[in-house]
């Protein structure tokens, strides 16, 4: 999955805006972002789903609502752990670690 | 800390809060809203499709225009929407707690509407919590709002509205859906919107169900297998099925931390999404001062939610001196009159049903307490 995951053309919203894009690291990896989008939108776009690994089973997890509700999209971002990715908005050179358990 | 005083504060900038905001504002109050998110809308900018009802029920205009119209009217009504704001808790003496930009803050406000909406059911089974499941309106979210593809196979779990137009909106937005899978033996949603999705060549498999995902990182493929009249599975039924992408649209429940918080009486009504706060027809709860409006009363549509605002805000500005009796009675009435019309036909009725149930909880309940807790 790569930048093909990104809706370009849309039959009811049209083309996508052009944006302006930044860069943000991925566990050391740097990843073009647009300005003012959601980390999870940034990594899923990426190619990226598994966000943290659980507490008990450490199983990998991704987005489950994307409106900040439900917490499963939470990582490290900015040595902040337990951060909403799905409504964590991207910032230039903003670093983003896949969280293990409750970090 | 800071602390910001206001005679109405509304806890939600979505359909419900901002029509709230409305009413209330045009009415004369002073009136702020509370929103954690960065933007304004809820999830009314995700809802691409058209509404229904008649014209009055803004009828043939798509959701996110619904919003943009819902924002226009707020700034002219003078209320203020106050963004990255999590309202953390509504406490006895009617104080709210606020983390505003990151810092604590306290809310007063003479009158609260809690407009919290609603958050997507989860459904557990083998491989559920596989990087790729996620809620069918998550998966709007990214498509309509962040426009980024969620996956490229999907199966969408729940034919009810939203499983049947998220769907479809999926495939707007190029991505494949393979099936749409459905426990139940009838479909759950509008023929219409069905009637897409299976125009699309997406079949919609009835009596069906997941009994496991497959895949060691990520999603890679689904086990289906046939449910019979009491939704056993049936032995020898399962196949597999490949797709990256599961979407669950089983459902909401109401976010009723607040209601709880502030000692509002529950009734559990699951059709409506589990406990749901008792309200009367001012859409004021057993808490004086405390009112709801939209889903975090019980789980519906985007325009009842918006006609419960506008209860709310008259109802509020109302009790503030801001409207007069009869000019309050009227403006409601015109409000029961669209709501009457929303919960009708095949699809309302029961809504409505359960709606009176709610309200007739609610009389008992002012009965039993000798009128006391109601102003």
């Amino acid at each position: 999955m790569e930048h093909s995951m990104r809706v370009k053309h849309h039959p009811i919203l049209g083309e996508a805006e052009e944006r302006k894009t930044v860069t943000i690291y991925f566990d050391g990896e740097p990843l073009q972002a647009y300005e003012g989008e959601p980390i999870a939108a940034a990594l899923i776009s990426a190619g990226h789903r598994a966000f943290r690994t659980t507490q008990k089973e450490h199983k990998p997890r991704g987005i489950f609502c994307a409106i900040g509700r439900c917490t499963d999209c939470m990582m490290i971002v900015d040595g902040k752990p337990n951060t909403r990715t799905c409504i964590t908005l991207v910032r230039d050179g903003m670093k983003v670690e896949t969280q293990h358990g409750l970090a | 800390m800071k602390k910001f005083e206001t005679e109405i504060a509304i806890i939600g900038a979505g359909s419900a809060g901002l029509s709230a905001a409305i009413q209330a504002a045009s009415a004369g109050a002073k009136v702020l809203v509370i929103d954690e998110n960065k933007r304004p809308g809820g999830q009314l900018f995700k809802q691409i499709h058209k509404f229904f009802g008649s014209q009055e029920h803004k009828a043939g205009i798509r959701g996110y225009q619904i919003g943009q119209e819902l924002l226009r009217q707020v700034e002219e009504s003078g209320a203020e929407v106050m963004l990255d704001s999590l309202a953390y808790g509504l406490f006895p003496d009617l104080q709210m707690g606020l983390i505003h930009q990151g810092k604590a803050a306290v809310v007063e406000a003479k009158k609260y509407i809690i407009a919290a909406g609603a958050k997507e059911n989860y459904l557990s089974f083998p491989g559920s919590t596989l990087p790729g499941v996620m809620g069918a309106g998550a998966a709007q979210t990214m498509i309509n709002i962040n426009r980024v593809l969620p996956g490229k196979k999907i199966v969408m779990v729940g034919s009810g509205n939203v499983g049947l137009i998220v769907s479809y909106q999926l495939m707007q937005a190029g991505a494949e859906v393979v099936s749409l899978v459905e426990a139940a033996d009838k479909i759950g949603g509008y023929a219409v919107h069905a009637g897409k999705i299976r125009r699309a060549g997406v079949p919609i498999l009835t009596s069906t169900t997941i009994k496991r995902i497959l895949g060691e990182t990520e999603v890679t493929g689904v086990e289906l297998v046939d449910l019979d009249s009491s939704f056993g599975e049936i032995p020898g039924s399962e196949r597999i099925i490949d797709c990256d992408t599961v979407c669950l649209a089983v459902g909401l429940n109401p976010m009723t931390e607040l209601a709880w918080m502030a000692g509002c009486q529950f009734e559990y009504l699951a059709p409506f999404g589990g406990h749901v706060p008792l309200h009367d027809e001012n859409m004021e709860t057993t808490v004086p001062g405390v009112y709801v409006a939209g889903d975090v009363t019980g789980v519906e549509e985007a325009s009842t939610a918006m006609e419960e605002g506008n209860l709310a805000g008259i109802a509020a500005a109302e009790a503030l001196g801001y409207l007069t009796p009869a000019a309050a009675a009227e403006k409601k009435q015109a409000v029961y009159n669209r709501l009457a019309v929303l919960r009708s036909g095949p699809f309302g009725e029961g809504r409505r049903q359960l709606k009176q149930k709610q309200l007739a909880a609610m009389e008992t309940y002012k009965k039993k307490m000798g009128g006391a807790a109601v102003q």
